[in-house]
């Protein structure tokens, strides 16, 4: 029987960075608030420090970070013909776990969608007409615009101690930037980290074909920085081992080195860490949350009430979460109705490789998660799409972030999978050779969506998420062009040998892409079409709201991270400017 | 480490003092850039058995050789690290989701076995043991007979058990991938010298002053975790160590 815990106002599902800001602000406005959060208790001094750190065998290859298969693992098909089956390790993406969330263990790049993405679909319409786009492909508005998220993404990236440098600022192109950005209302807080080599060849090549290279913006900080909580962040050294890894340096921005310092010691703000929420609890109606229930880590059931319920878990969990609860309408794509699970999306990432002689040492192993290069000219909707039969695009970027041997070692075509004539062409290429990403926008599909599986449980007995996907073949065809543009960069870069890889179908579990999964549970202006309004509140249940990518309409051509703090902010101002005044829908249909 | 390190110097090159001592950039240079071979040590196997040894060991010499320059996944101990890896967690299926119902998916579902690693492992070497007996054991045969018998598990669902033997070679090469270039602390990678032969310089990464050295040769020896126990110091001290 579960223990009925005393309620309190907020109860956030997840302490990672949008539980971290949702429940520091909160608190700070006065409400009692707990973070319940699965995993362990986890702090950059002692648990992030050297030497155990730097380890690419148990963080990067055994995914040390990362949630626990054996408790909660995936199911995946590409289509729903397929029997789904469970992903029994993490490959192809890779959910965080603990305090912190994926917030830890991310790379730090940090960009903003353009304003047209937030308007897509009355974009794309004014400018190609209304019959351009394939019917396949769901994309809509998302009921908020650029304008609207333009302060949260500055105050998010002021959080972070973001570096970088303005392209646009206040309309304004600026030499040194992305001239292809929205309007900054001001300039980045910290000035762009140092270029490596891997950078500055591709930042010569993009110019000698008239891109417009720019450094990529960085939540590992060019420079120490203190940020509006009043916390302290370091110097990046360029270790080598940030993805998947944690930092030691405090030159990161994470929730341990943002935000949670100042949650904690607020003493309205409680943390509860190894505490699995099962589900929201709904009242007789299935109309109001009354809080939630969660296993602790000793296997006590507890029912925590609260009056205002925030899903601020990983995207894909999120949108579990509200499955496993029976909120909201679930998506069939038969008929096409529901809308929990509709609209997933993933990231359309492939690459180039770029092979040098053996005097141009690239020393990969010299790198941030977030330094390098990048071009936006075939971003998005940067580029006239008219002739190309596809929407979207993708950034091309020198942005290599790490030299690890076990997982980088590459070799051109036509090397042996093994032995003696691979082991001489890894000696003779691993530091000498660079490798182009190419980061692109991912479209939702009928077809594409997130349900509970029929088969497979947790360690709790209840229904894993069931994931359906496979690449729309708009997608694909952005790829082969935007992947073609690199390999053209690259040979402009001088390489001897330069390999386009550009994504092919079918998508893959079992091999690492991305970890950008979104979708599920978004935002708009239409109950029939999102689970969510436009200020990320259930449309169904108003005293629930769900944070998080999961609310992305569609996947823009970046890394999305800073759209969800913007989206974080935008939610948390709607909740206290207007919500706590007045409980209920923020909306009216 | 250290001591162990400059044991095998002394061992390899037979002086005492003069190639370790004096002039430090010439010796960082000397040790990151030139094999530094180290007599092989026994390995204690806790995991494998005799045989199965015998397999592994002549395998992993295949896949990744040794040469007139640089040792191979034998010399680097490899077959010591899939051993360990074998006998700990990760070969009882740590983090590897383990209910059923169990059934053969498409490529892009991954791995749907119910074997453990070390089940694969035991299962697929004893079929493959069995199946050689008669003739020629893998240990004994030539190289170029060896590497054709491993082609034929590469490129095949030959079953080994119920192991499909394009399965088991498949994680037999991740993990001789592994232990040729994970950290010595995990048994293999002998001396770092799969570093050495890359030029990665380990668990030392700290490169702010150099990382606008373009195309820099970096000569200094790698570093081992099991070397960088004081590699950290949390310096600033107006950063709390801890949450509140």
């Amino acid at each position: 029987m579960a223990e009925r815990l005393k309620p309190v106002d907020v109860v956030t599902v997840g302490v990672g960075m949008t539980g971290g800001i949702m429940g520091k602000e909160l608190a700070a406005a006065g409400l009692k608030v707990v973070g319940l959060e699965r995993g362990p208790m986890r702090d950059t001094v002692p648990d992030f420090q050297s030497p155990v750190i730097h380890d690419e065998l148990r963080f990067a290859v055994r995914k040390a970070l990362m949630q626990d298969n054996v408790k909660e693992a995936m199911t995946f098909r590409n289509s729903a013909d397929q029997t789904a089956l469970p992903m029994r390790r993490w490959a192809g993406f890779l959910p965080g776990n603990g305090l912190g969330g994926a917030l830890v263990h991310w790379n730090g790049q940090t960009y903003r969608f353009q304003p047209a993405d937030f308007i897509y679909k009355t974009h794309l319409e004014q400018r190609y007409g209304k019959d351009f786009v394939d019917p396949e492909l769901t994309i809509q508005d998302w009921g908020a615009t650029y304008e609207d998220l333009e302060p949260h993404y500055d105050r998010f990236e002021y959080l972070c101690g973001t570096s970088g440098k303005a392209g646009n600022l206040k309309g304004q192109i600026q030499p040194g930037g992305n001239p292809f950005e929205g309007a900054r209302s001001r300039e980045y807080p910290t000035p762009p980290m140092k270029e490596p080599y891997y950078g500055a060849l591709f930042r010569k090549g993009a110019e000698s074909l008239g891109y417009h290279p720019f450094p990529q913006p960085a939540s590992t900080l060019s420079q120490p920085y203190t940020n509006p909580e009043g916390l302290k962040l370091q110097q990046c050294v360029f270790c080598g081992f940030c993805e998947r890894f944690a930092c030691e340096h405090f030159a990161k921005a994470s929730p341990q080195t943002i935000v949670l310092p100042a949650a904690l010691k607020n003493p309205n703000y409680e943390l509860r860490t190894g505490c699995q929420v099962l589900r929201v609890n709904l009242d007789s109606t299935g109309k109001k949350a009354t809080g939630v229930a969660y296993v602790n880590a000793a296997g006590q059931e507890f029912e925590q009430p609260a009056d205002l319920v925030l899903i601020t878990a990983f995207a894909l969990n999120n949108v579990r979460m509200l499955l496993n609860s029976g909120i909201g309408k679930p998506y069939d794509p038969n008929t096409g109705e529901g809308v929990v699970g509709r609209n997933y999306a993933y990231q359309t990432v492939s690459s180039a490789t770029v092979f040098y002689d053996d005097d141009v040492n690239i020393n990969p192993f010299m790198a941030s998660g977030s330094s390098g290069t990048v071009i936006d000219d075939f971003s998005g909707d940067n580029f006239d799409h008219g002739p190309q039969k596809f929407i979207g695009g993708a950034y091309i970027g020198s942005i290599m972030t790490n030299g690890r041997p076990i997982e980088f070692h590459p070799t051109p075509p036509g090397t042996p999978a093994w032995g003696l004539g691979w082991k001489q062409a890894v000696a003779r290429h691993y530091n000498h050779t660079i490798a182009l990403t190419v980061h692109g926008s991912s479209h939702p599909t009928r077809r594409n969506y997130l349900d509970l599986d029929p088969t497979y449980k947790d360690a709790w007995g209840l229904p894993l998420l069931r994931i359906t996907f496979e690449f729309p073949d708009n997608d694909i065809r952005m790829s082969s062009y935007v992947t073609e543009k690199a390999a053209e960069i690259g040979r402009a870069m001088g390489g001897k040998t330069v390999v386009g890889t550009p994504r092919r179908p079918p998508y893959t579990t079992t091999v690492y892409q991305t970890t950008h999964n979104t979708g599920g549970a978004i935002m708009g202006n239409d109950p029939k079409t999102s689970p969510l309004n436009r200020y990320l509140q259930c449309w169904d249940v108003p005293n629930v709201f769900v944070v998080g990518a999961s609310a992305f309409v569609h996947n823009a051509t970046y890394n999305p991270t800073d759209t969800v703090g913007a989206l974080t902010y935008w939610a948390l101002a709607a909740i206290k400017d207007q919500y706590l005044k007045s409980p209920g829908p923020l909306v009216r249909t | 480490m250290t001591d162990f390190s400059r044991r095998a110097v002394i061992k390899a090159t037979g002086v005492v003092g003069a190639t370790l001592l004096p002039v430090a950039l010439e010796s960082q240079e000397a040790s990151a850039q030139a094999p530094r071979p180290t007599p092989a040590q026994p390995t204690t196997y806790l995991f494998f058995n005799a045989e199965e040894a015998a397999f592994i060991e002549a395998a992993v010499a295949r896949l990744i050789p040794a040469d007139d320059k640089w040792p191979g996944a034998l010399e680097a101990a490899v077959p010591n690290y899939i051993d360990k890896q074998l006998n700990g967690a990760w070969g009882a299926g740590e983090r590897l989701y383990r209910s059923g119902p169990w059934q053969a998916g498409t490529p892009s579902q991954g791995y749907q076995l119910p074997f453990t690693p070390a089940e694969l492992y035991r299962t697929a070497i004893a079929a493959i043991n069995a199946e050689l007996k008669a003739a020629t054991p893998f240990a004994k045969m030539t190289g170029a007979e060896q590497d054709a018998y491993l082609h034929s598990l590469e490129g095949s669902g030959k079953d080994l058990g119920g192991v499909p033997s394009s399965v088991f070679f498949a994680t037999l090469w991740d993990s001789t991938v592994e232990g040729f270039f994970s950290d010595p602390v995990y048994g293999g990678n002998r001396d770092m010298m799969a570093w050495r032969m890359i030029g990665f310089p380990g668990a030392y990464a700290s490169y702010y002053d150099l990382v606008d050295h373009h195309g820099t040769t970096v000569t200094r020896a790698p570093t081992s975790l099991g070397e960088d126990v004081h590699g950290h110091v949390h310096a600033d001290t107006t950063i709390p160590a801890h949450l509140p």
